[in-house]
């Protein structure tokens, strides 16, 4: 029965889409009222909750340490899930992570991973013995849509916000007492968008009702790199097959909505150092 | 004989933490709610009465109230490996219990009434926040309830008999007493029933009955908080 409904629903989308128009008012590349705030879970080392909209999530940091990876004696360790919470939503169900989870967190994953924003090699204690553990975790509180842009907001908010917790002598953490030092983070801050395709049109911040609608997606992380030029860290297309020439127009329409995220992400983070 | 405790942050024996409650924090849900005893925050959404899957497990003489409590891997100092526990299974069932007097769940057979609590934020009685919690929620939801359930955890620190212990108070050794009882009780304030109630350490029936005296007592005025944010959400 439900599918029933969606399908009506998802031809309505389309239709209107396909003039220029949004259920909710939105032309098609706009997003909607974004709100961010850092620090909101006094026991994680780091936190954000990120709102898109209706939609909702929650993203913490916590540190331990460990050993490295024989692989990178000398580097530190991120490891980043995903849950969806049943109470965020009736389409979520208990149990163990499934592919929709697991695809948030390896995306969420890659981008922070592979633009460097995270300086691995600062979080060695002793090389080949032992290293700091980040763990990344994400919770739709309330899900409404578009979750990997919003978690992946969420994620970088948090390491940015992260205070490092001091070590006991016997290098065990010290939980609850933290440092005044901050995670070893770069400039290269990555912002994830998803580009949308229903029908014959790209659309932005999709709604849990519009999803039911998209033909194609294209997610990817986008940094500013030494040169200070945009590159892209990570690239996901999802389903329907895509020409060159849509792929170039999604990146470029990504690319250029990207700025509103940099600038936001300076402005929550910049105002919280001021505070302090 | 109690040996003399000053509570870590001040507060007289019979005294809670600050307590915050909010009513529809969840869109999504039926019903949703927030309650926090100081820096112990949980979150709690319904979703039903509706269809349960599988279907085996439906019942046709009633509906099911399944109840999922956990913790966010971030609520707790050292990282809580996410997903279910022995520990979060326990806690799911006798918060279900504790729910399951008030509501009338007769009358929607073969459905199940899902209540999610998350603890975003850990300092101790979470279950106890969880409940209450989940006890707006179901209000939230519309759902008839003879009344609202209300849970407070009563400790014994070094002798003395404490209403909403903090993590700092639970872990306390004293320089005789070593040990710290820890009491959730659950209170149904109309009946004058208790719905919940777990004991894990060592205690003398008369101190128990006077904990069970004061939990009654503060259950009372956490009632009072739990009815205001609903009549907010009218507003």
């Amino acid at each position: 029965m439900k599918q029933d409904i969606s399908k009506i629903q998802q031809k309505k989308i389309e239709e209107l889409i396909s003039k220029g128009k949004r259920m909710d008012g939105r032309h098609a590349h706009e997003f909607r009222k974004i709100e961010a705030e850092i620090n909101v879970i006094n026991k994680a080392e780091g936190s954000a909750r990120v709102k898109f909209g209706e939609s909702e999530v929650l993203v913490g940091v916590k540190l331990n340490v460990g050993e490295p990876y024989t692989d990178s004696p000398d580097e530190g360790t991120l490891v980043t899930s995903a849950e969806l919470l049943p109470m965020a939503s009736e389409e979520f169900e208990s149990g163990p992570p499934k592919i929709d989870a697991i695809e948030v967190a390896r995306l969420v994953d890659r981008g922070i991973r592979e633009s460097s924003f995270i300086d691995f090699k600062k979080l060695c204690i002793k090389e080949g013995e032992l290293v700091w553990n980040i763990f990344i975790d994400i919770y739709p509180i309330n899900w409404d849509g578009n979750l990997i842009d919003a978690a992946a907001f969420g994620a970088i908010l948090a390491l940015k916000s992260a205070y490092m917790p001091k070590l006991t002598e016997k290098d065990k953490v010290d939980f609850g007492n933290l440092s005044n030092k901050r995670l070893p983070l770069t400039e290269n801050v990555p912002i994830t968008i998803t580009v949308n395709k229903i029908g014959k049109s790209f659309i932005l911040d999709t709604t849990a009702a519009e999803e039911k609608a998209i033909c194609s997606q294209l997610t990817f992380a986008v940094s500013k790199g030494d040169d200070k030029e945009l590159h892209i860290n990570a690239l996901q297309k999802n389903g329907d097959a895509l020409t060159e020439e849509e792929i170039f127009e999604m990146i470029d329409l990504g690319m250029r909505e990207s700025k509103r995220f940099f600038d936001l992400f300076e402005k929550i983070t910049e105002k919280k150092e001021k505070k302090e | 004989m109690a040996e003399k405790y000053k509570r870590t942050d001040g507060r007289a024996y019979d005294e809670m933490r600050e307590i915050k409650a909010k009513a529809g924090v969840i869109k999504n849900a039926d019903g949703s709610a927030m309650f926090s005893f100081g820096d112990s925050i949980a979150i709690a959404a319904v979703y039903g009465p509706r269809q349960l899957h599988p279907q085996h497990l439906q019942d046709p003489s009633k509906c099911l109230l399944r109840c999922t409590y956990d913790m966010l891997s971030f609520s707790v100092n050292e990282r809580k490996k996410p997903g279910p526990s022995r520990r979060s299974t326990e806690i799911s069932y006798v918060t279900g219990k504790a729910l399951e007097p008030v509501l009338q769940l007769d009358a929607y057979p073969n459905t199940v009434i899902d209540v999610f609590i998350s603890i975003i934020q850990a300092d101790a009685s979470t279950r106890c926040a969880g409940i209450n919690a989940a006890s707006i929620a179901l209000a939230n939801a519309g759902l008839p309830m003879s009344e609202l359930v209300t849970a407070v955890s009563m400790g014994k620190v070094a002798g003395n008999i404490l209403v909403d212990l903090s993590k700092d108070e639970e872990d306390y050794r004293g320089e005789k007493i070593k040990e710290t009882t820890d009491i959730p009780v659950a209170y149904l304030p109309r009946s004058d029933k208790i719905s919940l109630l777990q004991l894990d350490g060592r205690i003398k029936v008369a101190e128990l009955r006077e904990a069970i005296k004061a939990a009654k007592k503060a259950c009372l005025k956490i009632n009072e908080i739990q009815r205001e944010a609903l009549k907010k959400i009218k507003e």
